[in-house]
Parts: structure tokens; sequence; C-alpha cells
């Protein structure tokens, strides 16, 4: 092999998609961290902790995991309300399955990293090879930091003795919110908005009569109502829902700078908006 | 019991994204599908932000929670880096427990 093929494999397998890919799973390392540090002042073991990133890979779903627990909601509440969160995965799915065409075994593994981050970064390539690059890449490099940083995230905080002396308890909501604005934003709808203010004061107004979780999932209902509302006739591009609508990127510009979270997925872009 | 939702919850989240690789794509094309899945993330958050902010143990309390969340959105506006917002709810949280005893 010359020098100069060897110049050429590496530039094909270094390329733009696969930095972007991989600069992605760095930076949501970081809500890895804060992930393990929640999810072990709420009481979760580091193994549990560890178990959640590793099986459910899907990080808002987690943060609301642990949230419920940490409130004092049950087991079913917590599940409930991580399933109804991670459900968007399956409309990533649907967007991305006729460009990966997994079959068998390689389905169900390309399906365990179907998130925010891996189909905003397949659906926004130009042509199939690249984005089926984008996917693979990017999902195995949050996989690694994902994990990794939640295990540093939890055994640090589990040496704390009072997690909310240190401001921990903080940490879920201020996570919900910055994944939260990113979509309002993306979305640009009044819908969207309705949506989320009627969804709040459901939640907020049954807090005191149902145990600890329903509010959230109570939350779901006129937020459904309202999508499912017929609406005027469509002005042009006005309701369009898309990949980047529902992980709240903002694809519109030049280089990936950052994303957001195992969860929102935010891809900022450099040309200031 | 926490090992067994652990689990549960997996599955449940898996089965999600392994229904939209599995589904005809023809589901995609409807209208009412896109707008529930877009609309349920922004309703979920916004609930979970709020509950987790202004309420303790089923009652509706206002305290250091809501000075930290409310920092941590004027950080989130000027689009401070995640870590940023995060951090800065905790410090304001701890800081104005540690002031007001």
């Amino acid at each position: 092999m010359t020098f100069s093929q060897v110049r050429v494999g590496i530039g094909r397998w270094w390329s733009p998609v696969v930095r972007d890919g991989l600069g992605i799973g760095v930076a949501t390392g970081t809500y890895g961290l804060s992930f393990g540090a929640l999810s072990a002042a709420a009481g979760l073991s580091v193994a549990q902790t560890g178990a959640l990133s590793l099986l459910m890979f899907t990080g808002a779903s987690q943060f609301a995991f642990v949230g419920v627990l940490a409130a004092g909601g049950g087991p079913i509440a917590a599940v409930a309300t991580a399933t109804l969160l991670g459900s968007r995965n399956g409309l990533y799915g649907l967007q991305l399955s006729r460009t990966l065409g997994l079959r068998g075994w390689r389905r169900r593994l390309g399906a365990h990293l179907v998130i925010d981050e891996s189909a905003v970064m397949a659906v926004r390539q130009a042509d199939p090879d690249t984005a089926r690059t984008a996917f693979w890449v990017t999902g195995l490099a949050v996989l690694v930091c994902w994990n990794t940083a939640t295990l540093l995230g939890a055994v640090a905080a589990r040496s704390l003795t009072d997690p909310a002396a240190f401001g921990l308890d903080v940490v879920g909501p201020a996570a919900f919110l910055a994944l939260l604005v990113p979509r309002l934003r993306a979305q640009g709808q009044p819908r969207a908005w309705a949506a989320a203010l009627l969804a709040g004061a459901t939640a907020l107004v049954a807090t005191p009569f149902v145990p600890a979780g329903v509010p959230v999932l109570l939350a779901a209902v006129p937020a459904v109502a309202l999508a499912l509302a017929p609406s005027r006739p469509p002005r042009a591009g006005g309701s369009e829902v898309t990949v980047a609508g529902v992980a709240g990127a903002q694809v519109d510009g030049a280089d990936v700078a950052g994303v957001d979270v195992a969860g929102a997925g935010v891809v900022r872009s450099e040309c200031g908006r | 019991m926490i090992w067994a939702a652990i689990i549960g919850g997996a599955l449940t989240c898996f089965a999600a994204k392994l229904a939209g690789l599995s589904v005809p794509a023809r589901v995609l094309r409807d209208e009412r599908v896109r707008r529930v899945a877009a609309m349920l993330p922004i309703a979920l958050l916004c609930a979970l932000v709020l509950t987790q902010t202004f309420s303790t143990k089923g009652t509706l309390v206002l305290d250091v929670r809501g000075l930290a969340v409310g920092a941590a959105l004027v950080a989130i506006l000027l689009r401070a880096p995640f870590l940023v917002v995060v951090a800065l709810a905790a410090v304001v949280a701890a800081a104005a427990r540690l002031a007001l005893g």
C-alpha cells in the first residue's frame, strides 16, 4: 500500500460527517454527566443508572424516568412517562427505515441507536451513503460517550452526602428546559406554544389531586387533542413536521458546532441567527 | 421494583424505536401521526419543568428552585451550552439555600 493510498483511505474514513458524528458524541457526554449525577441523587444505584443509559438509551426518557421516581412517583408512572417521551424515536425510525434498509439482527442493533442525534445527523445528509455513515458513527459515538459519562456522573454524585445542598435537585428541570426551548423555537407554531402551556397548566392543576408522576401523563391529553384538532387550510410549508421539528434541530446553516442532548439534538449553526 | 421498571422502560422505548424501522412508510404520511409525535415531547417536557420546579410531594410550592430554573431559562435564551445551563441552575440553587440558611 502506497502513502497516497493510505491518505485516500484515511480521507474517506475521516470525512466531515465522521468528524461531526464523533463531535456530537463528545458533546452528548456532558449531558451524560448530568444524567448520571441526577440519577444517583434521585437514589438509584450506580448499576441502575448505568443500566438505564445502556438499555433505555434515550436521554429525555431517562431524565423523565428518574425525575418521576425522585418526586415519589411509582414505577408504572415512571415507565409510562419514559415511553411517551421515547415514542418520538419511532417517528425517526419511520423516516430512516428506507435509507438504512436494515433487516434481521442489524435492524435490532440499528433500532437501539435511533435517537435524536443519529436521526438528525442522518436526515441532513444529501445522499443515502453519507446518511448511513452519519447514522452509525453518530449513534455509536453517542452510545459510548453517553454511557461512560453516565457512570462518571453517577459515581461522583454518589459521594455527595446531601444532593440538594449542591443544587442537584434543579438539574432535572433545567435540563428539561434546555430540551424544550429549542423544540419550541424549531416548531415556531402557535399550536406548539399552546400545547406547552396547556400541558404545563394541566400538570400543575392536577398535582395536589393525583399521585406523583401522573400529572405529567395527564398533560399529554390536551396536547394530543390539540395536535389532532383540525387546522385551518395549511399555508405553504406551515404545518410541515420533520425530524428537525421534532428534535428541535436547527439545521439551517453551516457547520455543526455542537449538539444538545440525547434529548434535543440541537444542531447549532455557526452563521448567527 | 426499580430494576423491573428499568427493564420495562427499556423494552417499551426499544419497541418504539424498532416499530419505527419496521412499520410501512405510509404511516409517516399520516399528518396526525406526525403532529402528535411532534407535540408530545413539547407537552411532556413543559409539564416536567413546571412540576419539578413548583411542586414537592404533591403540594405546589414556590422556593429557590424557581429562581434557579429562571436563571437556567436566561442562560438558554442567551444560547449557553447545556452544561453551563445545568451548572448555573445548580449553583444558583445551592447559593440561594446557603444565603437563606
